[in-house]
């Protein structure tokens, strides 16, 4: 039975469950809710809830167990059948056997013993839906009948099926928790298996970066090196540049539209500024590579200097237009929120409006926009579709904006698409990569946000 | 020059104001000095200085601002019309079997070369016909195909075929190839521009608007090339997003504000929450490819997936705009409710939600005007693939919008360029649609307590 119609079944059974057990309550109240614990619609979605929640959690719990058995059972008749036994042969031989049932895959001509797997794979699923379908059908039922049973006047629908709601909106809360966990176990567990590989000093501190694995031994650059410290200090450079055009273009616009600009000026700016934020990164991407870097590459030419096509200063400097509404509406919030005495104070001094704002204003506001700026480098840092598409892919270790550098994010990038085999350590040093970045920018927001939090309360 | 006042302090003006200033006489005094003066002009100058600034930086970032959103209009203008060319064929029933003209083997291809051939006067040399078939889209056989699959009776005539012309055609119908250098140094031959000539002159060619950017999928051939698969693919992830990210968000946000305990598993939440907003989305690319793909083996491309991973990583910005909102509805409303004898969940549920609704909703459309335009995190779920099918399900490989971009924008074709800043313009729409919609809702319900 497909999964979308076990599903219909199930919401239409707990709407029946709603319509009976409604009813069903009021009948026991003789027709009226005054002798009900609760309103009618209380046991209505009792009934429902009996109906329609143990059944959902049994579907999802069966559809995210049963694609393992059966890979299990059929690679096991595979390994009978063939008596290949490699581990990743009989990977390979299951993708296809798969392939082969959703007819991806011709059947023409097609190994007999593949073709019998791939029946006995669709037979299987088959079966599991058939299975699933009626498993969860009969607790529908049951939650049903139950539930219908328990109904009568003195049953407090209310509690309950507020309690489960309760339940529900707490484990919403707790998905945060989840997301996090998975980012960190995964990481964690992909690169341990990459460090088996690889020494994490190696990683840490190789100067090298070339994660092609060679087919053969005697090739030339056949020993792979994966010493990601060309990489950082790629976007070391990269994030530098984008932050020295982000920092003053932001915080000076901040200034401006805070403590100088109309009412009027500031309602219109302010906007258009937060249209930079709004623009998706793919379109920087295609800005920087199409317009910024050929414009860098003809002004180097006149200048009789040699840029790179993929130079780390049109990536840096796109990148850094695409933080400045980030840094200026970071900045705008903290300076607004340095109380007006203090400016007060300054004017009555005879102080102008720029010692004020540079001797006065800037220094209380300054926790706040240090912590603005670390979420910009942390912002910076993990940016990816800008340096994919306007940096390059060579590790060079350099710190010449004009050439041509790779960062973390474009490895992250082009390392892993299009490549599906997850125990080459070329594949699996995008983990260890990805958790590197993960860490970084993770100190990096811990502590902006700790800063700007504690500069906020001691103004409240 | 006269009123020059002594320089040193410790000379004492005689005629003072009275108030603050007569508490040192000799700020008056130093106040008229040439010094003082000067150090005022450079206090003014510093000032007019810094305003500068300001204005510079402003206007520097609203430069980049028009610079952007121009080059890519200027680009992909051109991208709004396609040329066009105009033949007829003569569907012969010997090629076409009238009981079933959707049968892949029927060789439409000879039939749109033939009736393309017979447009020229003289008839063409062999190797002639060779260069005006390049003239032609190669995919031109696919809207005779179209035509007839959907109408039958017209095998046996003749009917007027038109058909996107090659790319390069069409670089130079809409003039970015410059028909003026010498041939090695153009894309197009000089034989291949006569036979143009001669179609230009009997008006067979033209320009008509692109309904091919918005009907079809992905190409190899750029004039061929459309973005409604992207489009399809783009709005199911979104809504697969919406439909988890919103409810659980809004769960959330509900139980972090009115009923989670102060405690330090809460704090931690709400640290963790912080925390995952500013997560590169790269990361959640990642935790994606292991977990929905590895773990829970679902299919690559699929816009399920992507439209999960979209959903954790706009979790966050969901919850938080929620929080806001419920937090801006007074607490009066919240006691009245509970003094009139309703529980907390109704209290919440039937007071306080629908007060804060506009709020979560505008937080919601920016948290999904984002997750639009979100690249990165897709690229590692495989929704990089080159995919020339609109999908039909959620489970179908797919690729969005803003992939397709970066696809495009890979491509050495000119004619790529345009259309990727035309699909970029159709993109930046969607976004200017739906950041209005969010302003317009938190203008009209805004309410101040």
């Amino acid at each position: 039975m497909p999964l979308s119609l076990v599903l219909v079944v199930i919401v239409l059974l707990a709407a029946l469950g709603y319509a009976m057990g409604r009813s069903r309550a009021l009948a026991a109240g003789g027709g009226s809710a005054r002798t009900l614990n609760s309103v009618p619609r209380y046991y209505g979605s009792y009934v429902a809830l009996w109906a329609g929640l143990p059944s959902l959690v049994l579907l999802f719990i069966w559809n995210a167990a049963d694609g393992a058995i059966i890979r299990g059972m059929v690679i096991d008749r595979i390994a009978m059948a063939t008596s290949v036994t490699a581990p990743a042969a009989l990977n390979l031989a299951f993708a296809n056997v798969v392939n082969l049932a959703n007819g991806a895959l011709n059947s023409d001509g097609a190994d007999p013993n593949l073709l019998a797997a791939a029946g006995y794979y669709n037979h299987l699923q088959d079966l599991s839906g058939q299975i699933a379908g009626a498993l969860v059908l009969v607790l529908a039922l049951c939650g049903l009948a139950y539930a219908l049973r328990r109904v009568r006047p003195a049953l407090r629908a209310r509690n309950a099926v507020e309690r489960v709601v309760h339940t529900l909106l707490m484990l919403s809360s707790l998905l945060a928790i989840l997301t996090t966990v998975g980012i960190v176990l995964s990481l964690i567990f992909e690169s341990i298996r990459f460090f088996t590989h690889v020494a994490p000093w190696d990683f840490l501190f190789g100067l090298q970066w070339s994660p092609q694995t060679a087919l053969r031994a005697d090739q030339v650059g056949s020993s792979s090196a994966f010493g990601a410290v060309p990489l950082f200090a790629g976007t070391l450079l990269i994030a530098t540049i984008a932050m020295l055009v982000a920092v003053p273009v932001g915080l000076m616009s901040a200034i401006y539209l805070s403590e100088y600009a109309s009412r009027r000026t500031r309602a219109v700016v302010k906007p258009l500024l937060e249209v930079l934020a709004g623009i998706p990164t793919v379109v920087y991407g295609f800005f920087a590579a199409l317009t910024v870097a050929p414009f860098f590459r003809s002004l180097g030419q006149m200048a009789g200097l040699d840029v790179s096509s993929e130079s780390a200063l049109a990536a840096g400097i796109v990148m850094g237009i695409m933080i400045v509404p980030f840094v200026s509406s970071l900045s705008d919030d903290v300076i607004n929120a340095v109380p007006q005495s203090l400016r007060d104070g300054s004017y009555g001094m005879g102080a102008t409006r720029s010692e004020t704002i540079r001797q006065v204003v800037l220094p209380a506001a300054l926790p706040g926009i240090v912590g603005a700026f670390l979420l910009a480098v942390s912002r910076a840092v993990g940016e990816t579709m800008i340096v994919v598409m306007a940096a390059g892919l060579a590790a060079n270790l350099t710190f010449n904006p004009l050439e041509a550098v790779t960062t973390v994010t474009v490895q992250i990038a082009t390392l892993l698409v299009g490549d599906q085999e997850f125990d080459s350590p070329k594949t699996l040093s995008v983990f260890a990569l990805g958790l590197t970045l993960f860490l970084v920018t993770l100190c990096l927001n811990v502590i902006a946000l700790r800063i700007v939090q504690k500069y906020r309360e001691k103004y409240d | 020059m006269t009123e020059r006042p002594p320089a040193l302090p410790a000379g004492p003006a005689g005629t003072q104001t009275a108030g603050a200033q007569g508490k040192s006489p000799a700020l008056t005094s130093r106040h008229m000095s040439d010094a003082s003066r000067a150090r005022l002009k450079k206090r003014y100058a510093a000032e007019a200085r810094f305003r500068f600034y300001g204005v510079a930086a402003i206007t520097l970032a609203l430069a980049m601002l028009v610079l952007l959103i121009g080059s890519i209009a200027w680009r992909g203008a051109g991208a709004l019309v396609e040329t066009w060319v105009s033949f007829d064929v003569y569907v012969d029933p010997a090629v076409v079997s009238a009981d079933d003209p959707a049968n892949p083997q029927t060789n439409y291809r000879k039939l749109v070369y033939e009736g393309f051939y017979q447009q020229f006067t003289p008839a063409l040399s062999r190797s002639d016909q060779r260069v005006a078939g390049s003239l032609i889209s190669s995919g031109a056989d696919r809207f005779l195909r179209n035509m007839v699959v959907s109408d039958p009776a017209l095998i046996g005539t003749t009917v007027r075929l038109r058909t996107p012309a090659g790319d390069d055609i069409d670089q130079m119908r809409k003039g970015r190839i410059d028909r003026s250098l010498p041939q090695a140094e153009r894309k197009i031959t000089d034989r291949q521009l006569a036979l143009y000539d001669q179609l230009v002159a009997d008006g067979d060619i033209g320009l008509g608007f692109n309904s091919v950017l918005f009907t079809s999928t992905d190409s190899n051939e750029p004039e061929l090339a459309g973005i409604f698969g992207a489009l399809i693919g783009s709005l199911m992830t979104l809504g697969v997003c919406l439909v988890c990210a919103v409810p659980v968000g809004v769960a959330a946000a509900i139980y972090l504000e009115e009923f989670a305990p102060k405690n330090r598993i809460t704090d931690f939440i709400e640290v963790n929450i912080n925390n995952l907003a500013a997560v590169p989305s790269i990361v959640f690319g990642l935790l994606g490819l292991t977990v929905f793909l590895q773990f829970f083996g679902l299919p690559r491309s699929a816009p399920l997936v992507g439209g999960l991973v979209l959903a954790l990583m706009t979790l966050p910005t969901v919850i938080i705009a929620s929080r806001a909102a419920i937090k801006s509805v007074p607490p009066s409303i919240r006691d009245a409710a509970l003094g009139l004898g309703a529980s907390r969940l109704q209290a919440v549920f039937h007071h306080v939600l629908p007060l804060a609704m506009p709020g979560m909703l505008t937080g919601s459309i920016i948290g999904m005007a984002h997750a639009l335009g979100e690249t990165a995190p897709l690229l590692m779920v495989g929704m990089v693939a080159f995919i020339t099918s609109v999908p039909s399900s959620l489970t179908d490989a797919a690729t969005i919008l803003p992939v397709q971009i970066y696809l495009w924008a890979d491509r050495p074709e000119r004619m790529f360029i345009e259309r990727t800043s035309a699909a970029i313009m159709v993109l930046l729409l969607f976004l200017v649609v739906m950041n209005s919609a969010a302003i317009l809702l938190r203008k009209k319900f805004e309410r101040r307590w």
